[in-house]
């Protein structure tokens, strides 16, 4: 398999702090890759410079083997990836069919098959067609965010804490839903502060600390890694 | 028929007047729904595309001058936006209202140079300057018209916003223009079509405005905006129909005080509104809620 994304040496800050420091990581075509930590280790920063939120201080970005690292972000996006923001921020006063619609905004052709596909998925969605998305649940809304990331047919999603604020039910559901949309062939890209699902979800992580990435390895091995155990599963070494 | 004869004038430049108002409130409150900048220059773009009129009038015919303004003033509206406030986007809010102030002496002072300082005589309109009788009363066509006119653009752009997808990317962008940007939504070009649109229309409304007018001072703009601005805030500024109906309502309420005979207190009777609003209901008539932002 190749890679569709590989992060060399990337190195970000924020308002004179480093958030990212000379991470590499790389992300195959079919995986689903998460990136996890403790808040402020500098996932979110990774995220965000990848699409070109935030302008990397230096690093490169290859996707499908061309760099990102200097284009704006509707071209990153066009290229094929999409972030689902962290707090959802879906686009309250639009509707839930106007959500999906405004994530397809690149495309020019028919979105009727995409709305389909989205919808079952999530048949919750299908119901609240007209509501506005502001006055769906938390779940819903994440439920959306995601649909709206689909609509733009990503080679690559990226998300951004999408279980949080979540109930553990939901939660559950966030996940699954997630496998499915790798099993369609969407490669993922996570960003968990939730391990124990993440590591579960993953085929491969990588744990990040203070701006650096510490460990990597498969979801099964960081899961039973004994560090990892203790920093992020909340079990103690014995 | 003798109270409407005395009355119906008042009403009827009351009506017309808010129309105008409301071509020039739209420019505030659809910038500041974007970009979250009071365009302090906006009124004085309205003297501009005034200005450019006169003189373009006094070599060209009608029907090559009056477009020729409205595609002058939409360019100056843009380049404004490029030039003067796109640099600062990223900077503190209050950077770029510092250089909107900058841009409205600038523009003024430039219309000061080219006019020497007098006030120069708006050229008749064909048609729409023409003095009609309706009800006994005489007034010039114009007054008429504004109101329809006005109502017509403001449905053609409520629509346009609630329709197409560069309406959808503009609601979006008001919102949260990083997630907008994750859509794939240029910005720049929402930012740029949403003063085109503001300053098209405020090129109508001046069209609209001098016509009943004596003449086009470098200062001119700085009442209409202001009073436009006031309406945008009165309907809640961020909304269109509240702009729309805020302007109305001004226009009326001036012109009805000028009517009973206290014309001196007009302009007082606008800006103790403003105050007022400011201190009974900050968000104004349809102003937006400030849930948002979780």
């Amino acid at each position: 398999m190749s890679n569709i994304l590989e992060i060399n040496e990337l190195n970000v800050s924020y308002g004179g702090i480093k958030a990212v420091k000379d991470i590499s990581f790389y992300v195959e075509a079919g995986e689903i890759v998460t990136l996890i930590g403790a808040n402020g280790a500098g996932k979110s920063s990774t995220l965000r410079s990848i699409v070109g939120l935030v302008k990397p201080e230096s690093g490169k970005i290859v996707f499908n083997e061309k760099e990102i690292s200097s284009i704006p972000t509707d071209q990153i996006v066009a290229q094929g990836i999409t972030l689902v923001p962290e707090g959802r921020r879906v686009f309250a006063d639009l509707t839930v069919l106007e959500n999906l619609k405004i994530g397809a905004y690149m495309r020019k052709d028919s979105l009727d098959e995409d709305i389909k596909w989205v919808y079952d998925l999530f048949p919750r969605l299908k119901e609240r067609s007209w509501q506005l998305a502001g006055t769906l649940s938390g779940g819903e809304q994440q439920m959306l965010a995601i649909g709206r990331a689909l609509m733009s047919r990503p080679k690559l999603i990226m998300m951004d804490e999408p279980s949080l604020g979540l109930a553990p039910i939901i939660v559950q559901g966030v996940f699954e839903i997630i496998k499915e949309i790798n099993k369609q062939g969407v490669t993922i890209l996570l960003v968990e502060q939730n391990a124990n699902m993440a590591l579960k979800a993953a085929h491969r992580a990588y744990v990040m600390e203070t701006g650096r990435i510490t460990l990597s390895g498969t979801g099964k091995e960081l899961a039973e890694n004994e560090e990892v155990k203790a920093a992020y599963l909340g079990k103690a070494k014995d | 028929m003798d109270w409407i004869s005395r009355n119906l004038p008042y009403l009827m430049a009351g009506i017309s007047v808010g129309g105008q108002y409301a071509l020039i409130a739209i420019g505030y409150t659809m910038v500041y729904g974007i970009l979250r900048l009071i365009n302090f220059a906006h009124g004085d773009i309205f003297m501009v595309a005034g200005l450019i009129l006169v003189y373009s009038a006094t070599v060209l015919p009608m029907y090559i001058a009056i477009p020729l303004m409205i595609i002058a003033t939409v360019f100056i509206g843009f380049m404004v936006e490029r030039v003067a406030y796109k640099p600062l986007r990223s900077a503190p809010r209050m950077s770029i209202m510092i250089s909107a102030i900058g841009v409205s002496y600038l523009l003024q002072n430039l219309a000061l140079y080219v006019t020497g300082g007098l006030s120069q005589q708006y050229p008749a309109i064909p048609w729409i300057s023409d003095t009609i009788t309706i009800f006994g009363t005489t007034t010039k066509r114009v007054t008429v018209i504004t109101p329809f006119l006005t109502i017509i653009l403001v449905v053609i752009l409520v629509l346009l916003i609630k329709y197409t997808k560069i309406g959808m990317a503009m609601r979006a962008a008001s919102r949260d223009f990083e997630t907008s940007q994750l859509m794939g939504i240029k910005i720049n070009s929402v930012v740029s079509m949403t003063f085109i649109i503001g300053t098209f229309l405020a090129a109508i409304g001046s069209l609209l405005f001098f016509t009943n007018y004596t003449g086009v001072t470098p200062t001119v703009g700085a009442m209409p905006g202001l009073k436009a601005f006031v309406a945008a805030v009165f309907g809640g500024i961020g909304s269109i129909p509240g702009a729309v109906i805020g302007a109305f309502i001004i226009g009326i309420c001036e012109n009805i005080i000028k009517g009973l005979g206290w014309t001196t207190f007009s302009d007082a009777f606008t800006f103790a509104l403003l105050i007022i609003i400011l201190i009974a209901k900050p968000t104004g008539l349809f102003g937006e809620k400030a849930t948002d932002k979780v």
